[in-house]
């Protein structure tokens, strides 16, 4: 026991479950965005964008996020000198949360999309029929009852983009949680099994509080129909 | 695609003259836009700040040579495909048993499988493999790497399968197990000779769409020095200095397999539902797992969200839709929940949706059944006169 708390006081611990979360926010708030420009695309009258956005879609879900990842560091960083910032951490940070956006928004986009199928195809032609343009009915009709119907969808996938950011091992940050279990395994092999369940609880504690979260929203907000 | 042009025709009508120009305008102006976007990037692999140019054929022959795929990416693929093959059969294994441990009527098993499916789905993969890989590795196990990686995608892919499982039955008709009550048959014998067979059909599809998760989150062994495709391609590109060029390829070669894998997950619910009374429906890729602690009925919004898009347009009708959208209702009290939401089982036609206006196509099989009957009943008329 007193093992386990010479661990905590050894190792920050909640700075590196932090990383996460602000790696998380951070991804989740630039992917809402460009998941939202790719749907909007998705549903548009020109043809070149749904091309655009679908092709999109289809390669980020089809593509390993760790080899988005090791890309970001080895191909973007190394070969193509991309860079945010002089500061190592601070550039593979923002690394990392630019390939998770890359990835998320995808996810974001289709969970979007099957929000819009969930609204009636009678809400469209009555906003056709009272002659609004596709821009009016798409936000003033279509995307606030689709953005209603999506918040289960949208919360797995922010539920699978926090676990997703402990893949930012392979973009060499190396504060963050996953990382942190490695190094202290390295050098704590006998408590192996207490150091991952404290790292597991961590994220169980972090999850549920979003999955009932989840629940509590989509149950609020769903249109009755 | 045809989905595409679901959507493209529930947000606006056919343009007249002028609003075809302006989209014709608008779709050459973000072409435009696009190529531009493209030879720009072209621009910057060719010429980086202070790199060499990225698109030279010195770069690019070591990734492409025969010796690159004999040596590095195609032993490299094949132990990414046998992780994976062995991982889906083991979460098919795992997910089976503790889909069935929640569903049985004992409390103590379904207790005791929830807190392990969704432990088990909680926990980022890649800990997962951390920690079974130092773990195999301390205690002299050879192969310490692969079995991590193939236990930590069986615990966690197969507690996702529990749960398909799991609301593959919740999705059943009540009928089913009332039926086979009837029948005389404990409610154990109801769940697992009856139900959960069914709920297997109808969870194929999805199981498909597991196994691209799978082979994706096999790259994650790469982080623990497992030389699936992912690695042998960094090993490759780090002997030559071109590990950008080697990547593309791995990417190439991952997007393909996933691409043939997920059009496989389309074409399969034509072929299942004919063996289920649930609905076969084709799962989003990487079907993110729902917490079904606070509620089984995350997984049926998403189904639901699905139901209508593949039956607005002259898809097969669906016998049965799911019952609690958007409400936290236990899978056994449907009934009720669906009541004191407003859909009365009394008054039929306050049950009408949407999509299921296709009412002809569900009057024609009626009535060509009936027609048959009424042919027998004239056959037998006929052997009696």
């Amino acid at each position: 026991m007193n093992d386990v708390l010479q661990l905590f006081s050894q190792y920050d611990i909640p700075g590196a479950f932090l990383v996460n979360i602000e790696l998380t926010l951070w991804s989740a708030l630039f992917s809402m965005i460009l998941g939202i420009v790719l749907v909007v695309m998705r549903i548009s009258p020109v043809s070149s964008l749904r091309t655009v956005s679908a092709a999109y879609v289809a390669l980020f879900q089809n593509l390993p996020l760790t080899i988005i990842m090791v890309f970001m560091v080895l191909g973007a960083f190394a070969q193509l000198k991309l860079s945010f910032s002089n500061q190592f951490d601070v550039n593979f940070f923002w690394l990392a949360v630019v390939g998770l956006t890359l990835y998320t928004a995808a996810f974001v986009c289709e969970s979007l999309r099957s929000g819009i199928n969930t609204v009636p195809l009678g809400q469209a032609e009555a906003a056709r029929a009272l002659g609004l343009s596709f821009s009016e009915s798409a936000f003033q009709i279509i995307l606030p009852q689709a953005f209603r119907g999506s918040v289960a969808p949208l919360g797995n996938t922010f539920i699978a983009l926090l676990k997703n950011s402990t893949v930012a091992a392979a973009a060499s940050v190396a504060t963050e949680s996953s990382s942190l279990m490695s190094e202290m395994i390295e050098y704590h092999a006998n408590s192996i099994v207490a150091i991952f369940f404290i790292f597991a609880m961590g994220y169980v504690i972090l999850i549920l509080p979003i999955g009932a979260l989840t629940t509590f929203l989509s149950n609020k907000l769903a249109v009755r129909r | 695609m045809s989905t595409t042009k679901d959507e493209s025709s529930l947000l606006f009508d056919q343009p007249g003259p002028r609003g075809l120009r302006k989209i014709r305008i608008a779709n050459w102006l973000a072409g435009l836009v696009f190529i531009l976007v493209i030879v720009l990037i072209l621009l910057r692999l060719h010429n980086p700040p202070d790199g060499e140019n990225q698109l030279s054929w010195e770069l690019w022959k070591p990734a492409l040579e025969t010796e690159a795929w004999t040596d590095f990416y195609l032993p490299g693929l094949w132990m990414t495909i046998k992780a994976s093959i062995l991982a889906v059969l083991g979460s098919m294994i795992y997910g089976f048993i503790f889909g069935m441990g929640r569903l049985l009527p004992s409390k103590i098993v379904r207790t005791i499988s929830g807190v392990i499916v969704e432990f088990c789905r909680a926990v980022p993969v890649l800990m997962l493999m951390i920690f079974f890989w130092r773990w195999f590795a301390f205690s002299g196990m050879s192969e310490a790497s692969y079995w991590a990686v193939v236990l930590s995608l069986i615990l966690y892919n197969g507690s996702v399968v529990a749960e398909l499982i799991r609301s593959g039955v919740g999705n059943l008709p009540g009928g089913q197990r009332e039926a086979s009550l009837a029948l005389g048959l404990t409610q154990t014998q109801a769940l697992m000779q009856i139900e959960v067979p069914q709920a297997i059909y109808a969870m194929l599809p999805a199981a498909v769409t597991q196994l691209i998760v799978v082979l994706k989150d096999t790259a994650l062994g790469s982080i623990i020095m497992y030389t699936d495709l992912l690695q042998e391609s960094r090993r490759l590109g780090s002997m030559y200095f071109n590990i950008l060029q080697t990547l593309v390829v791995a990417a190439v070669i991952y997007f393909i397999v996933c691409a043939l894998l997920s059009k496989l997950a389309r074409i399969l619910p034509e072929h299942m539902q004919k063996r289920t009374a649930a609905t076969a429906t084709p799962v989003d890729v990487e079907p993110v797992a729902p917490l079904a602690i606070m509620d089984a009925s995350n997984v049926n919004q998403i189904a639901v969200a699905q139901e209508v898009d593949g039956n607005r347009y002259g898809g097969a009708p669906l016998q049965h839709h799911v019952h609690h959208r958007g409400s936290n209702a236990s899978i056994r009290q449907w009934r009720h929940t669906r009541y004191i939401q407003g859909y009365d089982e009394t008054h039929p036609e306050s049950q009408e949706e949407v999509h299921n206006r296709e009412i002809p196509n569900l009057w024609k099989r009626k009535s060509s059944e009936t027609d048959d009957d009424a042919i027998d009943q004239q056959n037998h008329s006929t052997e009696k006169s």
